[in-house]
């Protein structure tokens, strides 16, 4: 049962989670925001494909260049825009808005576009398969895994390397006093932004890629997956989102092999009945939170 | 002397709360003042609209002849008013190092800040030793050596401290007061806010008892110590001058 079919898929699956639940995590951590509108981002890196591959006839790595592209700004506008006006009002009113602009963004591409689901172009090579040792895997499951790796290290460098990582990480403890050094809120917040749309644009390409389709919902689904993933793996930390990322796609995986043929379509129920478990008995998720503050002495 | 930082009749509140009811008072250049007074009588409030944490209702701050009231914390600091908050805050996640070189935002080039981080290992050479190791595993005295150093590193003209003997033990609290004077003796202005009133203005040129959100008394170091009954001030710090407990 436990094949190399089964690791890579697995890892594959964990992979896109672990970018989905980052991209939540690094706003959360400094706003202790939720932002609902985070799987908007999503959409709309699935929509800059279909209308750069469509429109403007754009290569397919360009297309997927320009989604990146414009899943950070869209969450970077959604800051400036949104979020910082009411940033100093109570939590309570950031909450709201993120609702808003969640279902802004929604009806957007819903009166601009079309409600109705587009299909998206990929190149032929993404859902090609490969044999790998024996197994045989979609090249796309192959290019998340590395595609992951890649920005979960290049990420990790930049958070322990550069002032605006380490200020970035200050501030998900310590807000005020990060100001207090001189480091300006609103660039911490917007740095925040712009690598959270980073990671949602990533993991929308692939996320679009498994059905290579795009509809004004397309972003429910990875927000409810990437939330899941933070509640498992400890909403307190990037490495939390990361291996609650991990987690949910091995037992998401785990249970699409066990559960017989006429309870499949209840996976989603046992995901939930697993999240309500760990609310129950490890609420703080698996990773808990860093250091204790200080000791006495 | 050149009077450096002027605050003018400030008000602020929490909410409906009320903490200051128009407090003004006077740091010069190269002087030495303690803020003294009992628990909730204002003293971290005034520090935090100083600070710009917090924006005063009413009342005016300027700091080197500039008008600074409201403004961002963050462009306070750049001016050179730089603070070591209450209970120290240390960034318990980021190594000591790390927590230097934020201190050292507003102040960094690559030339000043080798020279600088030297002259904090002279000062805190415990720092030097934990140098890699993550903040929070510090000690509460290594701890607040390093949010000295830290506050430090942004080369302020102005330094104000919040409670700095706060929860350390006795020969750790002496440690700080002989910094407080070390960092005097090389010109800095510090502004130091204390409940222990006695220690406080054996270091201090000047002193402001707050009480109630005003000031109460004010004059020198001597002048406070006659017009004011100590005992009735350091009972708020014999509390917290223990072994921390309670923080």
């Amino acid at each position: 049962m436990i094949d190399l079919e089964f690791v890579i898929n697995t890892l594959s699956l964990g992979s896109l989670y672990a970018l989905l639940a980052l991209g939540l995590v690094l706003v959360y951590g400094i706003l202790k925001l939720v932002n609902f509108a985070y799987g908007e981002y999503l959409t709309i890196a699935g929509y800059a494909i279909f209308l750069s591959a469509t429109a403007l006839s754009f290569p397919w790595w360009a297309t997927m260049l320009v989604a990146v592209i414009a899943a950070m700004s869209v969450s970077f506008l959604t800051e400036f825009a949104a979020f910082r006006p009411v940033r100093s009002k109570s939590m309570d009113a950031m909450l709201v808005t993120s609702f808003a602009v969640s279902i802004f963004l929604q009806n957007l591409v819903l009166i601009v576009i079309s409600p109705r689901a587009k299909a998206v172009p990929f190149p032929a090579f993404f859902s090609d398969t490969v044999t790998v040792g024996g197994a045989t895997v979609p090249v796309r499951n192959l290019l998340v895994i590395g595609t992951t790796l890649v920005v979960l290290t290049v990420l990790s460098i930049v958070m322990k390397k550069t002032v605006l990582g380490m200020a970035m990480r200050a501030a998900a403890g310590k807000f005020e006093t990060t100001r207090l050094m001189g480091v300006p809120a609103n660039t911490v917040i917007a740095a925040a932004f712009i690598i959270s749309g980073f990671l949602a644009g990533t993991a929308g390409i692939f996320w679009v890629g498994r059905s290579a389709s795009v509809d004004p919902i397309t972003g429910s689904a990875p927000l409810l997956i990437a939330f899941i993933a933070t509640v498992i793996g400890g909403m307190h930390s990037p490495v939390g989102a990361v291996v609650g990322g991990y987690v949910y796609g091995l037992l998401f995986n785990v249970l699409s092999i066990t559960l017989p043929a006429s309870m499949i379509s209840y996976r989603d129920a046992f995901m939930f009945a697993i999240v309500v478990l760990f609310l129950l008995f490890r609420p703080e998720g698996i990773v808990r939170h860093g250091y204790i503050e200080e000791r006495v002495g | 002397m050149e009077t450096m930082l002027r605050v003018t009749d400030i008000h602020a509140a929490y909410g409906a709360v009320r903490a200051l009811h128009g407090v003004s008072l006077e740091v010069a250049e190269g002087e030495v003042v303690a803020l003294l007074g009992v628990n909730g009588a204002g003293k971290s409030t005034t520090l935090r609209a100083i600070t710009g944490l917090m924006k005063p209702t009413q009342g005016s701050i300027t700091f080197r002849g500039e008008d600074i009231t409201g403004r961002k914390p963050e462009s306070i600091v750049k001016r050179g008013l730089s603070l070591v908050p209450e209970g120290r805050e240390i960034f318990s996640t980021l190594t000591v190092e790390e927590n230097l070189r934020l201190g050292a935002y507003v102040s960094y080039s690559r030339e000043t800040y080798r020279e600088d981080l030297e002259e904090m290992f002279e000062l805190f050479p415990i720092l030097k030793e934990r140098f890699t190791q993550a903040g929070g595993l510090l000690s509460g005295g290594e701890q607040q050596m390093l949010a000295i150093a830290r506050a430090l590193m942004a080369r302020p003209k102005l330094l104000m401290l919040d409670e700095p003997s706060l929860g350390l033990s006795p020969a750790i609290t002496d440690h700080v007061f002989e910094l407080i004077a070390q960092l005097r003796e090389r010109g800095l202005t510090i502004l130091l806010v204390e409940q222990n009133a006695e220690r406080a203005l054996e270091v201090v040129d000047k002193a402001y008892l707050l009480s109630n959100g005003v000031v109460e008394a004010s004059g020198t170091a001597a002048e406070v110590k006659a017009q004011v009954d100590l005992a009735s001030i350091y009972l708020g710090g014999e509390d917290s001058d223990g072994t921390g407990v309670g923080m």
